[in-house]
């Protein structure tokens, strides 16, 4: 009885694998566990010190140190960027410590240049204009119910999924 | 500042916090502008599980502390969740960076943990946030006075 439920049940989830192997190439672990950690790495720093970290205020917060221009300048700005600088910091080398222990050696993108050079622009203007990115908008401000945050990923999302086809449609690679 | 008392652990935990969210952005792919892309171009939805996950996680997060714990222990804050005002630059700004993620596949926490997997490539991809929020910083302080900063300084002090 028990081996006749275990094979029934095989035998049901073998469809909806076929279609999350078609949705899912990668598998959907990897993904399940950076999401929750990042998640959790944004806990750490707000239940230690109630800040609600982003990842795109460090430019601005930075280039208070190099640049007098007063937008830069702004008491928020000079307060927060030592702090910035030391969570930069912890995630690049979160992320180094994650590319010893599982993938040895280097990896380097295939994306040509002037996309990351031009993309990155637009993402200096789109984030510090629309006040967050992925992780302040995406992560924080999505896990608060804020609407603005809402409205902010819904139009990035969208744009970006129209954007990267429009730019596979001309038959850029990689 | 003034009301604010840092604990010699706010730095620790600052970085701590750093290295899991590094950690999970290497993971989970984000550092890798190829896997991104491929979320874009409806060839892997794996991405949807990270802000997902990410979300519910600082979701909780948020909902429990700002519920049922008293301050931060480290800097004495009231604990609050991300609440931004909206206006047109939501939107406008939303959108540029929609173009800019869509043609690079890179958005700036993902930029960082791509610097620590070693793909210096993604230094062109920084260079140009910093170029961006630079350009947009000089266009915005040209068209403001100096009282702004003031204000937005005295509403960010802890009352």
């Amino acid at each position: 009885m028990v081996a006749l439920t275990l094979s029934s049940a095989i035998d049901a989830s073998i469809t909806p694998s076929v279609a999350l192997a078609e949705f899912f190439p990668r598998g959907i672990l990897p993904y399940l566990l950076g999401g929750v950690l990042v998640g959790l790495g944004a806990a750490v720093v707000y239940l230690g010190t109630g800040i609600i970290a982003g990842a795109s205020s460090f430019l601005e917060s930075t280039l208070s140190y190099v640049s007098d221009v007063p937008r830069f300048n702004r008491f928020t700005y000079v307060r927060s960027r030592g702090w910035r600088l030391v969570f930069t910091a912890g995630i690049v080398s979160g992320a180094a410590i994650w590319g010893l222990v599982s993938n040895p050696g280097i990896w380097t993108t295939d994306v040509q240049w002037w996309r990351l050079l031009g993309g990155g622009i637009l993402v200096g203007v789109g984030t510090r204009l629309g006040k967050g990115c992925t992780s302040g908008h995406g992560v924080c401000g999505v896990g608060s119910l804020s609407n603005t945050s809402l409205v902010n990923v819904a139009t990035f999302l969208a744009v970006a999924i129209g954007t990267a086809q429009l730019v596979q449609a001309l038959g850029v690679t990689p | 500042m003034s009301a604010e008392r840092r604990s010699p652990l706010f730095l620790p935990a600052i970085y701590v916090g750093g290295l899991i969210f590094g950690f999970g952005l290497a993971i989970s792919g984000m550092a890798r502008p190829e896997i991104v892309l491929d979320f874009l171009q409806f060839e892997d939805f794996g991405l949807l599980f990270v802000m997902g996950g990410a979300a519910v996680v600082t979701g909780i997060t948020f909902a429990v502390a700002t519920r049922s714990l008293d301050r931060a222990p480290l800097t004495g804050r009231e604990y609050t969740r991300r609440l931004k005002e909206f206006d047109r630059n939501v939107v406008v700004g939303g959108t540029v960076f929609g173009v800019g993620w869509g043609v690079s596949g890179i958005c700036p926490g993902a930029a960082y943990a791509s610097v620590g997997i070693g793909n210096y490539p993604i230094l062109w991809a920084i260079a140009g946030m910093f170029l961006g929020a630079y350009a947009q910083g000089y266009a915005r302080s040209l068209g403001t006075d100096s009282t702004e900063s003031a204000g937005d300084a005295s509403l960010d002090r802890p009352t």
